[in-house]
């Protein structure tokens, strides 16, 4: 054996990987040497940057949950989910513009101070749309996807890929949604304050933004509440109630699931209707922030969000999350600083490589070996 | 002297050239019109795609979103050799990419040879090393080819033009092949050992990071010519029936001859078992590579096919949404069956691109997308195996060594007979 301190040094490199480790840590450090450049320049606009990252973040951590939720139990990369969201703002653009859905309260009890007449207007379209959208994912899931539960897991895959064709083409068509592009209605005002060290200031009738000020829209707090709220409500349910242990033990292991005498289609359904519920959501949320809809809509946040589940361990409701801000400040920050047109590649490129790094994402677990 | 061709072999040659012969007197005669013929060639391009999609996900069992990465490589690689000669009368781009594919290809298969020797040498590393290796030897070629090109275009422009164009064609797409083999090599290397629902993420990724940067080609990558997203245009339109024909037979030849080898048998095994596959001692990651390598190879093949049919490209064409055709094709073909992907491709471009097209009455264009995605349910609710399910005509069908009987004693005789 050659045993000369070179050699060992060069087998230790070959065999801890330094190489391939050092090309990704030198990746990393360009893009943080980056941040850090930018961050010391103008502070201000940073901070404002990642505000607005949040706000996306929040509305893909939605649509994330659903993805991670129907691909912890049933295996499913459920591609339809980013169409289910479509529906879920279109769902709320009717019943806004064709039902005036938002003023019943106001109508029915004219003596409610506006502000409350406002918040349950603006929360009955939010259930609406996620009923809506509860249910749509509901029959999908019976007519579509229960039926192959026992085919082989891509005629599953290639189902979800022609039923998100179909939601996106059958929307497009003129008697049912719209194949243009539609100026979204909000229901409520937006507000924008501006933030800074010399307090807020409400903007609007054409006051300037104070110099050296973060400007946040009740939009963004809307969001960014709602979300909580949601998640908040999601790990509830999924945590501390019978259908949430039902859930997490069919995600466990289907079979014995069923042996306990759990309703195992039931939970399914279930899974689906509550990810779709909270696509509807953000469906909403989405629409109010950037006010304009489309048949298309859907695909390029909802496979943000599929990535975002990959990114935090898919079948991790916190890694959603997590993953879900980490691909909105990716793609808000890397907007700003790196390259405009190259932010959705960064956003992927980010994603190869932390799967390189941790294959099953940040907070997976490794794949269990089933018989 | 044993029979060189089998009965098989040549029923299937002999039914492709007479396939041949009738769609070309049949195009000759007008009646099919340039319209079909489009159609046809384009047929043809997606059975070849999805022939090398088959190669990685039906019989590797790579579930690989990439290919159609591969595809707008191949395609947009050829498109621009085949620009620079027509318009700009050079042959620099077919010189850079010879030089580029060849000098990275030589030099990937030998530190290959050189890296097989490292016990314990990590994907990523390894990735690390051919990447400077490849990269060196693009600018290296880059270098070169500049230096060579007007000896090369001297010599080209001694041929008589059309037969020049024809050669110049025809090396475009077969180097355009070779480059999105280099670059499925390379990108194929650290991410294949990830898992088989993360690869396809990953490979998904890649396509849309490829269409991104096509979408900016003009201003990121240099390539004024490509136009970026305003779609490239004065390509010469050089595909036709019989190249598309010939890659097609080309093609399916080349995977069945694959498949029929030892080699085939090592793919295939991987895709029933990995540990079983590792515990024969077969290489698990060598035959994943390979079986990416090819597969991607014949996607820039007929990537580079498909830019010289309507002579114009556009990076919506590339578009991750339309990335799952391939994918379709193979399933609704039945997976593991050339057979199968062949027919689907055909009858793919023929239905939605064709029939659908012509003859939904006028307003209802756009229920081509709302009729498709419920056929394909429905062929998938009644038959989730696919139309073919793993049926193959005699000619692709694989030779499975003959099951050996068993030792003739008694005890264990009854038991293994009743099994076979």
């Amino acid at each position: 054996m050659n045993t000369s301190p070179i050699a060992q040094l060069i087998q230790k490199i070959i065999k801890q990987g330094w190489m391939g480790k050092s090309f990704l840590l030198l990746i990393t450090l360009l893009a943080v040497w980056r941040l850090v450049v930018a961050l010391q320049e103008n502070p201000i606009l940073f901070l404002q940057q990642v505000v607005n990252g949040l706000q996306l973040g929040f509305v893909y951590a939605l649509i994330a949950l659903g993805y991670t939720m129907v691909y912890g139990i049933v295996r499913l990369i459920n591609f339809a989910h980013g169409d289910v969201f479509m529906v879920g703002a279109f769902v709320s653009f009717y019943s806004i513009t064709r039902f005036q859905l938002h003023t019943w309260a106001e109508r029915l009890f004219p003596a409610m101070p506006d502000g409350v007449s406002l918040i349950i207007g603006a929360l009955t379209v939010m259930a609406a749309s996620m009923v809506a959208c509860a249910l749509l994912a509901v029959v999908i899931e019976r007519i579509a996807y229960k039926p192959l539960r026992n085919a082989p897991r891509i005629s599953a895959l290639i189902t979800a890929i022609g039923v998100s064709f179909f939601l996106e083409y059958f929307a497009a068509l003129n008697f049912v949604f719209s194949p243009n592009f539609i100026t979204y209605r909000r229901p409520i005002e937006v507000v924008t304050w501006a933030i800074g060290p010399g307090g807020i200031t409400t903007l609007g009738g054409g006051i300037a933004p104070p110099p050296g000020t973060i400007l946040i829209s009740n939009i963004a707090l809307i969001i960014i509440l709602t979300s909580i709220i949601l998640m908040f409500g999601l790990q509830f349910i999924v945590q501390k109630t019978r259908i949430g242990k039902a859930m997490r033990s069919v995600a466990y292991d289907k079979q014995t699931a069923r042996l306990m005498g759990i309703n195992t289609d039931a939970i399914i359904s279930t899974t689906f209707a509550i990810g779709a519920a909270l696509a509807g959501a953000a469906g909403m949320l989405y629409a109010i922030a950037f006010s304009q809809i489309f048949f298309w809509m859907g695909i390029i946040p909802g496979l943000k969000s599929f990535v975002a589940a990959v990114l935090g361990g898919i079948g991790s409701i916190p890694g959603a999350f997590i993953g879900a801000l980490i691909m909105g400040q990716a793609e808000v920050i890397s907007a700003a600083y790196i390259s405009t047109p190259l932010r959705d590649a960064i956003a992927f490129s980010i994603l190869i490589i932390v799967l390189l790094v941790r294959p099953t994402g940040i907070f997976g677990e490794p794949e269990r070996e089933k018989a | 002297m044993t029979k060189k061709f089998s009965k098989s072999t040549l029923w299937f040659l002999g039914a492709s050239i007479l396939a041949y012969a009738v769609l070309e007197i049949l195009i000759s005669t007008q009646i099919l019109n340039t319209f079909w013929n489009t159609i046809i060639r384009i047929g043809g391009v997606m059975a070849i795609v999805s022939i090398g999609l088959n190669l990685i996900y039906g019989f590797n069992g790579q579930f690989s979103l990439g290919q159609w990465g591969f595809y707008a490589i191949g395609a947009y690689a050829a498109a621009d050799v085949t620009y620079r000669w027509s318009i700009n009368k050079s042959a620099d781009g077919l010189v850079v990419l010879f030089l580029a594919t060849t000098l990275s290809g030589i030099v990937i298969l030998w530190l290959r040879k050189k890296l097989a020797n490292i016990r314990g040498l990590d994907p990523l590393s390894a990735f690390t090393i051919y990447l400077a290796a490849t990269i060196i030897m693009s600018a290296l070629a880059w270098w070169v080819g500049i230096a060579v090109t007007p000896a090369v275009t001297g010599a080209l422009n001694i041929l008589p033009a059309p037969v020049a164009m024809q050669v110049v064609f025809v090396i475009a797409v077969l180097l355009s092949a070779i480059l999105a083999a280099e670059i499925s090599f390379l990108f194929g290397l650290p991410i294949l050992s990830l898992g088989s629902d993360y690869f396809g993420i990953a490979t998904l990724g890649f396509s849309i990071i490829v269409k991104i940067l096509l979408d900016n080609s003009d201003t990121l990558l240099g390539f004024v010519e490509m136009k970026g997203a305003r779609g490239m245009v004065g390509i010469p339109k050089e595909t036709s029936l019989f190249w598309v024909f010939f890659f097609l037979v080309v093609s399916v030849v080349l995977v069945r001859n694959l498949l029929r080898s030892s080699y085939g048998r090592a793919i295939i095994s991987v895709r029933e078992d990995e540990i079983a596959a590792k515990a024969m001692g077969i290489d698990i990651a060598e035959y994943k590579i390979l079986a990416f390598v090819l597969g991607s190879f014949l996607a820039g093949l007929a990537g580079g096919l498909y830019a010289h049919i309507n002579g114009f490209l556009h990076p919506n064409t590339f578009n991750f949404i339309k990335s799952f055709d391939p994918m379709i094709i193979i399933v609704f073909g039945g997976l593991g069956s050339i057979t199968g992907t062949v027919f689907a491709a055909f009858a793919w471009a023929l239905i939605l691109e064709g029939v659908l097209r012509l003859f939904l009455p006028q307003g209802f264009e756009t229920w081509r997308f709302v009729v498709y995605p419920l056929l394909l349910l429905v062929t998938m609710l009644l038959r989730p195996k696919g139309i073919f399910g793993e049926y193959e005509i005699p000619f692709l069908r694989q030779i499975l060594p003959p099951i050996r009987k068993p030792a003739e004693t008694p005890e264990n005789n009854s038991t293994v007979e009743a099994q076979s």
